[in-house]
């Protein structure tokens, strides 16, 4: 009887794993959203340190010289997208899982392992661009601020990946069956919630001016 | 293979009790592990009384030089944050994990190895919090660390660090914890028994698992972006770098203000447990006490900066907090007179947790009152930093928590332990904590109205505090006095025989109607439940008190298996905290080690044998 998911005894019916995903998420919620107002309260504080460091086009009003921007949208626009078709590819992934169709399910988890190592890769080639151009966590509040956000993020994107290799080997060894699908959904739901922070941090940092 | 992992439980379980040093070590048991939480966070409340005795011999007299400035700062900044996070926190999760189980009639929480691990980090960051005695370094700005004072500028020594970090691991106690409790009261109820059916307790526990989950993230922030400021030089509350102090504030008290309801919310549910029972009545206003513990959980998230009045934040800042915060006296008043009118016409049986419940009762009301008065901007900025804020916040603490905390322990004494302690020296320890109590604190509201400043280590003769001051020390003393008489109360009847039945109070609840102390698994039969007074009305069916109950054999029940996972995975996360302290001397090869051993911890634990397919524990009857 026991290796069925689907005979569950409990208050609400759902699987307490699953509940307890969410519980963690609503929890991490705050944890962003403290990380997010901390960015939001020194972001123009950018001026401060030997900088400057624009995180937009800036003229010097005293010498009318413009400075470029710091900050690559072109770059983190590929890998925000590159993240966004993850979380397509890892319901995809689910649904192979949850219908028990090995290919389907080994193929969409492999892209969604690429694209969350190619997120990861983007981001350390920016951070060290930035260290290059002279904008280092100690430089000013603007640089601190957007070291710590987007660092604790990828920090999240790097524990998923490790999460969903983990279940491609699973997957590899057949311990993916349709019963135990339950084991993906609930890297499938931190991945998306991964996902659903980059989508606010994105426009706050990069494209709100 | 699931059949094989099925019979390996039957064996298990029907061994019964298992004992030695390795058995606690790798126990997943909800109700040991509530033994645990419990003697840990006992023995850092003595050592947090221990620092408050200290404080008390200082001040007895003016001019003192008993202790030197800089080890008065670390005392009490060591008794505030060890009072808050080591002794009624823990105290509180004592309660949670024995009794919330049996009160849902639950054979175990939801993930009973998170259970564990939960403790294990508690206890380390407990040790590693204390840990900068050993060094001459104990943390000393303050239990609410304000910046810059914890800037390397002005606290160069590593006393802040051990604050930092030591929090930081008890931070990820109280959220493992707090998810698992969390989904164990929403998917491990008995049959039956509806959200608006279950106790009190595990109401007001509930709402605090929803504060532990919102607050603990704002102070993990807060204390990372510390962590940044004094480890990796950034500055963010740093203003000769641009940063702000204020910031620091916001973000603590974010967290700081819902950490008050998370002390004090569990409290109000055992005083709803013991009132009914020892009034032989019902809960008076169920569903108000229900919604009023709601509305002030989530009043007390826009509450937070009426500890920073005196920082002048404006007038509609001021006038915003000063109404939200007169605010929470309403849903509060309801709790009050509900309680009143609980004991109102009932049949109060005198026994020392109701003793204590009526004590709480009358000191959180004094406690409440002074704290409306501070609501007040004008009125604070007078009143804050001064022995009377003191006396406000030890009335709703110690008259509200620890008083309610120590009623429950006399309530549920009998069921953890099979022993009932002695209702005399009961009583004796009521009266001495009673009088000392309000010896020791209510003057704190004359000298602090006076003007004498708290968290300084002495004041002039001339002053006129000295014997308003003295007399808090002698109530000190007498705190000491009525903790020692329960400490013999306990030793004696530790010595004595297993006395209690398993229902010596004639309870309503679930846990009343399994033996004392409950067998592993708890309920050799899963009940069913029917009302809010569960085992009033089988016993009302029944015609009256019920024979003792069998703990039944447990076999065919499902337990979780023993683990030493959580505890290598605990070590891993104080480990990885212990690394960043030391990453100076041990570049990143420290911390690389603390990650691979939490790696460790982890993934053994993930892939643990006979754990393939239940984390949780089987709810169902046979």
């Amino acid at each position: 009887m026991s290796d069925h998911a689907e005979v569950l005894d409990t208050s609400t019916g759902l699987d307490s794993r699953k509940l307890a995903i969410w519980t963690f998420i609503g929890s991490e919620c705050m944890f962003f959203a403290s990380l997010i107002s901390n960015y939001l309260v020194h972001k123009e504080q950018w001026m401060s340190g030997p900088g400057p460091f624009p995180h937009e086009a800036w003229t010097d009003p005293a010498t009318g010289k413009v400075l470029e921007p710091i900050i690559e949208v072109p770059l983190v626009t590929v890998g925000t997208a590159l993240l966004l078709f993850s979380s397509l590819f890892i319901v995809l992934a689910l649904y192979g899982a949850q219908r028990g169709r090995r290919g389907m399910m080994l193929g969409w988890l492999g892209a969604t392992i690429v694209c969350g190592l190619f997120f990861v890769g983007m981001q350390v080639y920016e951070f060290t661009h930035f260290v290059h151009k002279g904008l280092t966590l100690q430089r000013n509040l603007f640089g601190a601020s957007f070291f710590t956000l987007t660092g604790f993020h990828g920090t999240h994107v790097t524990i998923g990946v490790i999460w969903l290799i983990t279940m491609f080997i699973l997957a590899l060894r057949g311990q993916l069956t349709p019963e135990r699908s339950l084991k993906l959904e609930m890297a499938a739901l931190y991945w998306h919630f991964v996902d659903v922070v980059w989508i606010i941090i994105f426009p706050v940092v990069y494209l709100i001016k | 293979m699931a059949t094989t992992v099925l019979d390996q439980h039957r064996v298990h379980a029907a061994h019964g009790e298992k004992t030695g040093l390795w058995s606690w070590i790798t126990t997943v048991d909800h109700k040991r592990i509530g033994v645990l939480y419990g003697a840990t966070a006992f023995f850092f409340f003595l050592l947090g009384g221990l620092e408050a005795l200290l404080i008390r011999i200082q001040l007895a007299k003016p001019d003192n030089d008993f202790l030197s400035p800089e080890a008065y700062n670390q005392l009490f900044t060591m008794h505030g944050t060890s009072m808050i996070f080591l002794a009624v926190m823990p105290l509180s999760a004592m309660f949670f994990n024995y009794m919330i189980p049996l009160l849902i009639g639950a054979r175990d929480v939801a993930f009973p190895r998170l259970n564990a691990f939960s403790y294990w980090v508690f206890l380390l960051g407990g040790l590693f919090l204390n840990a900068g005695f050993l060094f001459g370094a104990a943390p000393d700005q303050g239990w609410y660390g304000y910046a810059n004072l914890t800037s390397r500028q002005f606290s160069p020594g590593a006393n802040v660090d051990f604050w930092n970090m030591g929090l930081q691991v008890l931070g990820v106690s109280s959220l493992a914890a707090a998810v698992n409790f969390f989904v164990t009261v929403i998917n491990m109820r008995a049959k039956g028994m509806t959200m608006m059916r279950m106790p009190m307790f595990v109401w007001m526990s509930f709402i605090t698992q929803v504060l532990l989950l919102l607050a603990f993230p704002v102070l993990a922030v807060a204390l990372i972006l510390l962590m940044f400021d004094r480890f990796f030089g950034t500055n963010f509350f740093v203003p000769a770098g641009g940063g702000d102090p204020l910031l620091w504030q916001h973000f603590f008290w974010i967290f700081g203000h819902p950490e008050v309801y998370i002390l004090v919310l569990p409290s109000f549910g055992i005083v709803s447990e013991v009132l009914p029972v020892f009034s032989r009545k019902p809960l008076f206003g169920y569903a108000a006490m229900v919604f009023s513990g709601v509305f002030i959980a989530f009043l007390g998230f826009g509450v937070w900066a009426h500890h920073m009045f005196a920082t002048g934040m404006g007038p509609f800042a001021d006038t915003f907090f000063s109404l939200s915060t007169m605010l929470i006296a309403i849903p509060t008043g309801v709790k009050i007179f509900n309680w009143l009118g609980t004991m109102w016409g009932g049949s109060i049986q005198y026994k020392t947790p109701m003793y204590f419940s009526i004590g709480f009762i009358a000191m959180f009301i004094i406690g409440g009152l002074s704290g409306v008065m501070h609501a007040s901007p004008p009125a604070d900025t007078q009143q804050n930093d001064t022995y009377f804020i003191v006396a406000h916040f030890h009335y709703v603490l110690f008259g509200g928590s620890i008083f309610a905390l120590t009623s429950g322990a006399y309530y549920w004494w009998p069921k953890m332990f099979g022993r009932l302690l002695d209702e005399r020296l009961g009583k004796l320890h009521f009266w001495l904590m009673l009088i000392g109590f309000n010896l020791t604190f209510f003057p704190m509201h004359f000298v602090g109205l006076n003007g004498m400043p708290r968290r300084t280590w002495t004041y002039p003769a001339e002053l006129g505090f000295e014997a308003l001051n003295q007399l808090e020390t002698a109530g000190a003393f007498v705190l000491f006095l009525a903790f020692s008489v329960f400490l013999v109360n306990i030793v004696k009847t530790w010595r004595g025989p297993r006395n209690a039945p398993a229902d010596p109070w004639n309870g309503a609840t679930l846990e009343w109607a399994i033996p004392s102390p409950p067998p592993e698994w708890n309920f050799a039969e899963a009940p069913v439940v029917q009302g809010r007074d569960p085992f009033w009305e089988t016993k009302r069916e029944r015609g009256g008190r019920l024979p003792e109950p069998s703990p039944g054999t447990g076999a065919g029940i499902h337990l979780p298996n023993p683990s030493y996972w959580p505890l290598i995975t605990a070590v891993g996360v104080a480990a990885i905290f212990a690394a960043i302290m030391l990453s100076h001397k041990t570049g990143p090869w420290g911390i690389i080690v603390a990650v691979s051993i939490l790696f460790l911890g982890v993934f053994n634990w993930v892939f643990e044998k006979g754990y393939s397919e239940f984390t949780t524990p089987a709810q169902g009857g046979h």
